[in-house]
């Protein structure tokens, strides 16, 4: 046999090796579609005219493509204003729990001072309090601070919820960097602030990524408090709680709905798709502490 | 350290502290403990006063069936919810993570998609997709001869219902913790015990789910814990109905709070504050279960 033969009969039996493997990889990828089927039927119901989206069933691809969909969704229903207000919503939100976060986080991992335990046992107390419990004092201590009404108040308010995860993601970080590093700073003349900005913060980065994806999508799909504090200021709506209203207001423009839809999940799952590793590192870190 | 230096470092500290003592402190710790107040005061909307009246608000709690109609509705969702997620996000986590299956990375994106699309919007889309009468899936279950089914309508169905799309829609969390799981037993170890001549009901029954046993505790309270937070999806899918069918407490809350002509703020803090003492139940538990899984973990080394 030549070394040619050799190598062939080598792929092809490596081939036939990985064959089971690929049938199996070929189903899951049927069940993946059927998975993001609700998607993809949204796409699709998005492009098609109202009467189609009747008669039309489990059919994806639209006779014919109705672009006005979107144009209706956009100024009509108002997701054209209802987009910006999440957009500046979850960009705030997301930059002042990242700082907090980290400051905190920083501070309990590096140092003891009195109350540090105290502090760290309150957090985890609190890792789980649900919105629905909450929710009452918040509204009226909003109201006493006349903070509700307004998108300033929904983004103190969203930034105030607990996240003790992040905080614990910064903790765990900060604990394992050496202390030399930090000396070696002092020495250097940094002081605290200087320590912590220009070495401490760039040194957790990955953590900061994570912090801050994790937040960007909490935030951009957060519902019960944007639906209260918008009650009587429509203009200020984010996309969830627009999409609720839509149907109240509407119900009968279905396909401008689903445009109305893809407006607003369009984001989360294009920054989803570039962020991924961050995201996961994010939720799989739960386990790991 | 000079003693001018600690002191200056302290009150740094407690600079780095504030933006999340104030803000924490106003819009979680505050209103855990002013709940406990408001649950003893009759007080009627945001705008008018609160009049002190002891427990009589528990008491009407406590004495409204629908009060115990919501607390079943969220024990019994956790019931249906909690080994779905757990146990069917182990099987597709096993399969997700041999290194020979094919497309991996594209089939653990398509698995996770769900997670990270707003599940307000989600409940929206899926009662159009479910509507007895021009959803496609009705639609399409017409076309094979059957009659349409009111999954969402049909007090027998709705909870069902709601709780498979739930499970949809968080598989890819659970599923994700799986993933760490397993990615904590070294590959060598199967490929020893496979050159020993071990086979895969073999391969799984002595290392992966010896391996996995402290995980499992861990992973079934954090799984748990977040069932209760459920109102997004419930609300915006039934809304609590048809007739309270799918009525979880948070939804309870809600509907006494702000969805009354006249609120009764007492009594849905009365609510909150026994729904916040089952989460904090159950969240004693997850200690008492990390605790648990830790000790389980270091006999094995």
């Amino acid at each position: 046999m030549t070394a040619q033969a050799v190598v062939r009969t080598d792929r092809r039996r490596r081939l036939l090796h990985r064959a089971p493997w690929w049938i199996a990889a070929l189903f899951l990828v049927g069940i993946a579609v059927l998975w993001i089927f609700p998607f993809l039927w949204m796409l699709s119901a998005s492009l098609k005219d109202n009467m189609e989206m009747f008669t039309g069933g489990l059919k994806l691809w639209p006779s014919t493509f109705v672009w006005d969909n979107y144009s209706r969704a956009w100024n009509d229903a108002h997701f054209g204003r209802y987009l910006i207000n999440t957009v500046v919503t979850t960009l705030v939100t997301v930059v002042i729990v990242t700082i907090r976060c980290a400051t905190a986080g920083y501070v309990l991992a590096r140092y003891r001072f009195r109350g540090s335990k105290l502090f760290l046992g309150v957090l985890i107390a609190t890792l789980f309090v649900p919105t629905g419990y909450t929710i009452i004092p918040v509204v009226k201590i909003s109201m006493q601070l006349h903070l509700i009404d307004s998108l300033g108040g929904m983004i103190l308010a969203l930034s105030g919820g607990a996240y003790v995860s992040a905080i614990l993601l910064y903790y765990g970080y900060f604990r394992q960097i050496p202390r030399e590093l930090e000396e070696a700073a002092v020495v250097d003349g940094a002081g605290f602030v200087r320590t912590f900005f220009s070495v401490m913060l760039p040194l957790a980065m990955p953590v900061t990524a994570t912090v801050a994806v994790l937040t960007f999508i909490t935030t951009w799909n957060a519902f019960f408090l944007p639906l209260v504090f918008t009650f009587s200021r429509p203009d200020l709506r984010t996309v969830s709680v627009g999409m609720q209203a839509f149907v109240g207001e509407t119900a009968t423009d279905w396909s401008g709905m689903a445009a109305a839809g893809v407006i607003s999940i369009v984001p989360v799952v294009v920054l989803f798709i570039f962020l991924q590793r961050y995201f996961v590192e994010g939720i799989s870190g739960a386990v790991k502490s | 350290m000079t003693s001018r230096s600690v002191r200056f470092r302290t009150t740094w500290i407690w600079i780095f502290l504030v933006p999340t003592v104030v803000l924490y402190g106003v819009y979680t710790i505050y209103p855990i403990i002013a709940s406990y107040w408001y649950s003893l005061v009759e007080w009627n909307g945001f705008d008018s006063g609160q009049k002190f009246v002891g427990l009589s608000n528990y008491r009407a709690v406590f004495a409204d069936p629908l009060f115990w109609n919501s607390f079943k509705v969220t024990l019994f969702f956790m019931l249906l919810v909690v080994p779905a997620r757990v146990l069917l996000t182990l099987l597709l986590a096993m399969v997700l993570n041999s290194p020979k299956l094919p497309l991996i990375g594209l089939l653990r994106s398509a698995f996770f998609i769900p997670v990270v699309t707003t599940t307000a919007i989600i409940g929206v889309v899926m009662r159009f997709i479910l509507d007895p009468a021009s959803g496609p899936i009705s639609t399409a279950l017409m076309k094979l001869g059957f009659g349409g089914v009111d999954f969402l309508g049909d007090q027998h169905l709705a909870l069902p219902t709601a709780a498979v799309l739930y499970v949809w829609k968080f598989f890819g969390v659970t599923m994700i913790y799986w993933l760490a799981a397993l990615q904590t037993i070294p590959y060598e170890l199967y490929e020893a015990a496979r050159i020993d001549g071990a086979g895969t009901g073999q391969l799984f029954r002595h290392i992966t789910l010896p391996m996995l046993k402290p995980f499992l505790i861990i992973i079934t309270v954090l799984t748990v814990e977040e069932t209760f937070h459920n109102f997004d999806l419930m609300y915006t899918l039934t809304g609590g109905g048809p007739y309270f069918h799918t009525e979880i407490i948070e939804i309870y809350i809600y509907r006494w709070a702000f969805a009354a002509s006249i609120p009764q703020l007492g009594h849905a803090s009365a609510a909150a504050v026994i729904f916040g003492l089952l989460v904090a139940v159950v969240g004693a538990l997850q200690l008492w279960g990390v605790y648990a899984g830790r000790r389980l973990r270091g006999d094995q080394r």
